[in-house]
């Protein structure tokens, strides 16, 4: 089994194990943020760059290091590898590189912008991103599009990295949408706006990094941070009817699968992805409709723990309140 | 006087046609290659030291040596025609005038190879030289030099040619097979590598045309002569295709080695500058290689003449080389403008980039729009070192070579001169004469 130094900490880990994979396991700070790699979804990854990382050590037969960053998620750690990620001032800064690209021309509406709170761009902006933006011509931007009655595409914040596509391939009986054009006015689309219709669509809002596709059933019901997340279950026919409700009083706002601490869906008991079904997710919303297991744990640095689940009665104003962020944000 | 290996009988009237071709000596190595035991056809392209002619220059024998090859898979060999480089045009002008030396050649390397299938696949643009190429095919098809038992041998061998949609990107090897396969024309991530998975997930040679060309006198001639053409590791005869301010732009053959002073001036190459201009700047290997300043190019840092080889023209790094590329010289006289020129190349990578990783989707556009701001006068020093940083920040950290080819010209042209970026941004009232400096000196008015 090979072994890998990661920031100076050192794990064995299966052959054919990626540096970024490995780097979860170590955990914390080591782990590269990943805004294309899936690990439930083959052949993800690649795309976006954010995992560069430094190997200043190939292996132990080859120990050169390599001459450019290489993307953690889609290299294989070798034996006695050597890698740098935090600790090497020129990636960190290499990485920021990344992330400004990302950002150039991106709305940045998050007052307004439902992924706002459990956005992974967001976090990355705010631990690399420089507090002006150095691109001053106009910004891409595409039309809105419903794909479907569940589920809406707004292209201008998409970051292209392909996991919806990934999971209409897998996850989906068949993919009728993908990538349109190229360069930087690519666009994720259903050809000719078709609608996305497979029982498993409603996944890709899920693996969506950004607010690019969202729930149409939530839309602007609410910020993320002021509902309630609970564990529920049942049972269903066609997925393994585990879910995440995002809750207001007795009203189910929000149905989505269990996210792990990467931010990807959890593995089911029985090993599988927890994927929903659409019925599920857009049909299924009230909380009659399911088994409460109990409050869910959200990571402590999620802005969604930050209301500590404040009494809900507060939620009528803030909501107004927020909705008068986005009007104005609108002008 | 250089060697003609290549070129020897392109300008014989109809040598595109299978029977004047055979009068000189086509196919001839084919039947002498089919005599031979595939691994020995390895062994003397590897003696050759015959190096990609595409422009990364890996040496091809020991691409060929890399080629996986398990038990009942079928393997492929690939001719890249997909030309797209700017300042790039040998391929076209070869597979014009002698599409049978290029079918020659891959009936060569896929017996070599054990290839019973083999593609080429063509730039869309060149729509006429596909049509060329596939009457050349059927013409081979007929006279038995394609298809079943080829001349008695027993040996099958299948030819296609597929047609691009007219992508830059579908050049790089691994877009260039998605695409064969029908695909978006998205590079791949690497690895694996082609050798082991390629066309259709079966280990696959991709070869530049002039690479799979210059295999037919390798194997005529053998191995060891071929080497003694040339200097070093740069082996052999190599095509440039010669263009911009020059006396007689055009596709040259010459022995690598030549010094670059000598293919600029010497009448029997592009025969100086036109209307007796100074040379101000090359761009030696198609617009992806750094562009270097007259004397550099003409003299190295250390002060060495330089020489159209591939270890010369690298000599020094980026510091003050370049690279030899795929033979796309470009030229520029006194009056040209090298930020218009980085401009024109900057717009050209913006527009083929294929987005999948953000820094070259993103980067790309964001260096164009910088480069439109300072040549229209808007500019700032910050935007030129906003640009230098920009470039920085793509150069190695992308899927595939696109992104680096992008941002060495912008870095190259900050590094040799700065100051001319500086003068637009200083004396944005000055531009506007400059700005149309290919409409006046290119284009002749009363065409516009
Ligand atoms: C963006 C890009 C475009 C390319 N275009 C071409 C091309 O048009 N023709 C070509 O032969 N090689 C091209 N290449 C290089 C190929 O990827 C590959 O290295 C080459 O075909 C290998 O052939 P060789 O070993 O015979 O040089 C390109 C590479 C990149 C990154
Ligand atoms: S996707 Fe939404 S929340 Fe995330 S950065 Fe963009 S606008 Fe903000
Ligand atoms: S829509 Fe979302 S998941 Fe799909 S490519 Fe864009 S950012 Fe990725
Ligand atoms: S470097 Fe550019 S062309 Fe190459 S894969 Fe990335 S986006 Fe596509
Ligand atoms: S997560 Fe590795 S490149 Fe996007």
């Amino acid at each position: 089994m090979p072994k890998v130094t990661i920031d100076g900490h050192t794990i064995e880990v299966a052959e054919g194990t990626t540096i970024l994979e490995a780097a979860r396991m170590i955990g914390g700070e080591v782990a590269p943020p990943a805004m294309c790699f899936y690990s439930k979804l083959k052949t993800s990854g690649g795309y976006c760059r954010t995992c560069i990382v430094k190997v200043t050590k190939g292996s132990e037969k080859d120990p050169r290091p390599m001459p450019k960053p290489v993307a953690s998620c889609r290299t294989p750690v070798m034996d006695g590898m050597e890698v740098q990620n935090k600790t090497a001032p020129d990636l960190v800064d290499a990485r920021a590189g990344v992330v400004e690209f990302l950002l150039i021309n991106h709305p940045l509406d998050c007052p307004i912008c439902d992924q706002a709170g459990e956005c992974h761009l967001q976090d990355l902006s705010y631990e690399h991103g420089l507090s002006k933006s150095r691109y001053d011509f106009k910004r891409r931007e595409f039309d809105k599009i419903d794909i479907g009655p569940n589920i809406k595409l707004h292209m201008t914040r998409c970051i292209l990295c392909y996991r919806c596509v990934k999971v209409a391939e897998q996850v989906c009986d068949s993919r009728v949408h993908g990538v349109l054009n190229r360069g930087d006015v690519s666009e994720i689309s259903t050809h000719i706006e078709k609608a996305l219709d497979s029982d498993f669509s409603g996944n890709v809002i899920d693996v969506c990094p950004v607010g690019a596709l969202t729930d149409r059933t939530f839309r602007f019901k609410s910020r993320v941070w002021f509902t309630k997340p609970v564990d529920a279950h049942r049972d269903c026919k066609k997925c393994c009817g585990r879910s995440v409700l995002f809750m207001s009083g007795q009203e189910v706002l929000r149905v989505s699968v269990r996210k792990d601490t990467w931010g990807e869906v959890e593995n089911t008991p029985e090993g599988n992805p927890g994927w929903l079904c659409n019925e599920c997710r857009f049909e299924k919303k009230s909380a009659s409709d399911w088994t409460i297991e109990g409050v869910r744990n959200i990571d402590r640095h999620s802005v969604i723990s930050q209301n500590k689940y404040l009494e809900v009665k507060n939620l009528k104003i803030d909501v107004s309140n927020q909705k008068l962020i986005g009007e104005k944000a609108h002008n | 006087m250089g060697r003609k290996l290549l070129t020897e009988h392109i300008n014989v009237p109809g040598i595109r046609n299978l029977d004047t071709y055979r009068k000189h000596g086509g196919y001839e190595t084919l039947k002498k290659a089919l005599g031979m035991k595939p691994e020995d056809i390895v062994e003397e392209v590897k003696k050759s030291g015959l190096r990609g002619r595409g422009g990364a220059g890996f040496p091809t024998g020991m691409k060929w040596g890399f080629l996986a090859k398990p038990e009942g898979v079928p393997r492929y060999l690939v001719c890249n025609a997909d030309e797209s480089e700017p300042g790039t045009f040998k391929d076209r002008y070869m597979m014009e005038f002698l599409p049978h030396l290029l079918i020659e050649g891959m009936a060569i390397g896929s017996f070599a190879l054990g290839c019973r299938t083999s593609y080429i696949y063509i730039r869309g643009e060149l729509m006429y030289v596909f049509h060329i190429l596939q009457e050349a095919i059927d013409e081979a098809y007929a006279a038995g030099l394609l298809g079943k038992n080829i001349l008695g041998t027993g040996f099958d061998f299948d030819l296609n040619v597929h047609c691009g949609g007219g992508a830059y990107i579908c050049g790089e090897e691994t877009a260039l097979i998605e695409s064969l396969e029908g695909k978006r024309g998205n590079p791949r991530i690497k690895p694996p590598f082609p050798a082991i998975k390629g066309v259709w997930g079966c280990p696959t040679v991709v070869n530049n045309v002039e690479s799979i060309m210059a295999v037919v006198p390798i194997i005529r001639d053998g191995g060891d002569e071929y080497a003694k053409i040339g200097i070093g590791k740069s082996t052999g005869t190599k095509l440039i295709s010669a263009c911009g301010h020059l006396k007689k732009p055009g596709v040259y053959e010459i022995d690598l080695g030549l010094p670059v002073e000598e293919f600029i001036y010497s009448d029997e190459y592009c025969g100086g500058i036109r209307n007796d201009k100074k040379l101000k700047a090359v761009v030696a290997g198609g617009s992806s290689v750094p562009i270097l300043p007259a004397e550099l190019i003409l003299k190295t840092a250390a002060g060495e003449p330089r020489l159209m080889s591939y270890e010369s023209l690298s000599d020094g790094g980026f510091a003050s080389g370049t690279m030899l590329g795929s033979g796309g010289f470009i030229a520029m006289d006194e009056d040209t403008s090298i930020v218009k020129n980085l401009y024109t190349f900057t717009r050209f990578y913006h527009h083929e980039s294929c987005g999948q990783c953000s820094p070259c989707r993103e980067g790309t556009g964001w260096m164009e729009k910088l480069l439109h701001k300072i040549l229209d006068g808007h500019g700032t020093l910050q935007d030129v070192d906003l640009l230098w940083e920009i470039q920085s920040k793509i150069e190695g950290k992308t899927i595939c070579p696109l992104g680096d080819a992008a941002a060495w010209p912008v870095a190259s042209a900050i590094r040799h001169f700065k100051s001319e970026f500086e003068e637009y941004v200083r004396n944005p009232q000055n531009i506007q004469k400059d700005r149309h400096y290919y409409r006046v000196n290119n284009i002749n008015p009363e065409l516009v």
